[in-house]
């Protein structure tokens, strides 16, 4: 398989930039992720993962723990557990503690179904471990069109549950949408409220999140509006550095501003299988299997497309634009997903390039897995707002009217 | 002694902190706090070499010396301490 075109081999530098060591990729990831599951309690529209029922193949409790005395050895300092819903594995606190007791520290996303006032108490007990609860409306009507009736009132008794028992500094993490653009200030004084740092990530067309990306993704001048925020607001927010695409605006964002995919970024799935990133879960950035090809060590240090990954790449018509140093072509995943080539423009290009890319001729993937549930459950969200047609006044005139002055409008 | 040592660092005893781990990488080192979360990059061999020592040796310039660091650097050395220093990385300790 071939994701780009084939290149020369270049040697790792050994001066310059630090950016410039992490295109060559290193020992071990920075950034992990690992899906402990497939299973959710909710059916978010645009999940990543297109989660949903468990794989019955997931990793045993002793595969999971084999997983992180490697990690351990590897030394990877940490690492962002999420699924599905995580918590709803009945191992999960065990996972949890036998991470931390190994030196292995743990991020774990959550929507918070089970972080009730005893779990809370737990957490404010541990050291070395994060908890980031998803969020992705500020009020319930905006978070639960795309999160599913009941999941706002969920997170919020979760972040009061936490302030309660004395957890500092829980992190709302919110997947910025055409919806929720606008609450940005909303979203960080409930973050003020319960004593949390906010985390914005962006909306990749990966997972579900293909079938609504058009729907949800911001507009090109919402773009902007948050751009903007991040400059005013951006020391107190976290973003995952995942808004590097913006920083063709002009300044450049805190952070890596270099897709890390396959270089210091990847994903280990519920069934070990090792992806180039959490928003890459696809037949094409399939790295290898963490049982099949032996251990996660194995396939990070020498995957044939972690290789390909950590050489340097051509970024086709891109690396003619006067701003491509500031976000290097922006996100692989968004264009795979969207259907572009992988050496053109992010879908979202703030220069514009984006738009045109994705009204030209394209073909979107077909997704390689789905989890979602075949029957809907009571918590699945409906993307549908009732309303009324604008062009009528009045109830529609009846064939059988017989007032001479029926349907006679002013 | 030369106008080098002028920094009062060089003369004081350091050590990296208890809650610090290094990874060695191609280009020197990834220093990980578990405490307060915050990951540094040791852009040099010597330089992860210098921080190893710290802890066994009397003074930072003694460290400097055994990770084999030209004394025409140590500026350039002592300013990357000091900055490991302001993120708790590493930490002073009472002279042995």
């Amino acid at each position: 398989m071939t994701l780009l075109d084939v290149r020369t081999p270049v040697a790792r530098p050994t001066t310059g930039p630090l950016v410039n060591q992490f295109e060559f990729g290193l020992d071990a990831p920075i950034c992990l992720t690992w899906e402990l599951t497939y299973a959710c309690n909710l059916a978010c529209a645009h999940c990543l993962s297109s989660s949903g029922k468990r794989d019955p193949r997931e990793l045993t409790t002793e595969q999971c723990e084999a997983v992180i005395d490697e990690l351990q050895r590897m030394q990877v300092f940490y690492v962002n557990i999420g699924g599905g819903e995580p918590t709803i594995r009945p191992d999960f606190w065990h996972l949890l503690q036998y991470a931390v007791d190994h030196n292995v520290g743990v991020k774990f996303s959550t929507n918070g179904v089970r972080l009730n006032p005893e779990r809370a108490a737990f957490l404010a007990s541990t050291d070395y471990v994060d908890v980031q609860i998803s969020l992705d409306g500020a009020t319930a009507e905006v978070n639960d069109y795309v999160r599913g009736p009941g999941s706002y009132d969920t997170a919020i008794t979760a972040l009061q549950n936490l302030q309660d028992a004395g957890f500092k500094d829980a992190k709302i993490s919110v997947v910025v949408t055409r919806q929720n653009v606008t609450q940005l200030d909303e979203f960080k004084a409930l973050a003020d409220q319960y004593g949390a740092t906010l985390r914005l990530t962006r909306l990749r067309p990966s997972g579900r999140g293909a079938d609504v990306w058009d729907e949800l993704h911001p507009l090109p001048e919402q773009q902007r509006v948050l751009y903007d925020w991040l400059m005013a607001n951006g020391d107190n927010v976290l973003t995952g550095d995942s808004f590097f695409h913006l920083a063709a605006f002009g300044e450049s964002l805190p952070g890596l501003n270099l897709c890390g995919a396959g270089r210091v970024v990847c994903l280990i799935d519920p069934i070990g299988d090792v992806y180039a990133c959490p928003f890459a879960i696809h037949d094409n950035f399939l790295a290898g299997n963490l049982l099949a090809d032996g251990g996660f060590k194995q396939v990070w240090q020498t995957s044939e497309l972690f290789q390909e990954l950590r050489s340097p790449q051509t970024s086709g018509a891109c690396t003619s634009c006067e701003f491509f140093d500031s976000c290097r072509g922006g996100c692989m995943a968004a264009k795979f997903f969207t259907g572009l080539p992988l050496d053109g423009p992010d879908p979202e290009c703030v220069q514009g390039y984006g738009e045109s890319a994705l009204a030209g001729e394209r073909t979107i993937p077909a997704a390689s897995q789905d989890h979602s549930r075949t029957t809907p459950g009571r918590n699945q969200p409906v993307m549908l707002t009732l309303t009324r047609r604008e062009d009528l006044e009045a109830p529609p005139v009846s064939a059988c009217a017989e007032n001479p002055l029926a349907g006679f409008r002013l | 002694m030369t106008t080098l040592m002028a920094d009062p660092m060089l003369a004081e005893a350091w050590t990296l902190s208890g809650s610090v781990a290094l990874r060695p990488e191609p280009f020197g080192a990834l220093a990980y706090h578990f405490g307060n979360r915050k990951l540094t990059f040791l852009k040099k061999q010597q330089l992860v070499d210098a921080v190893n020592a710290l802890g066994d040796s009397k003074t930072v310039a003694d460290a400097l010396t055994r990770a084999g660091i030209p004394e025409a650097q140590w500026p350039a050395y002592v300013k990357a301490l000091r900055g490991l220093a302001t993120s708790d990385m590493i930490l002073e300790r009472k002279p042995s």
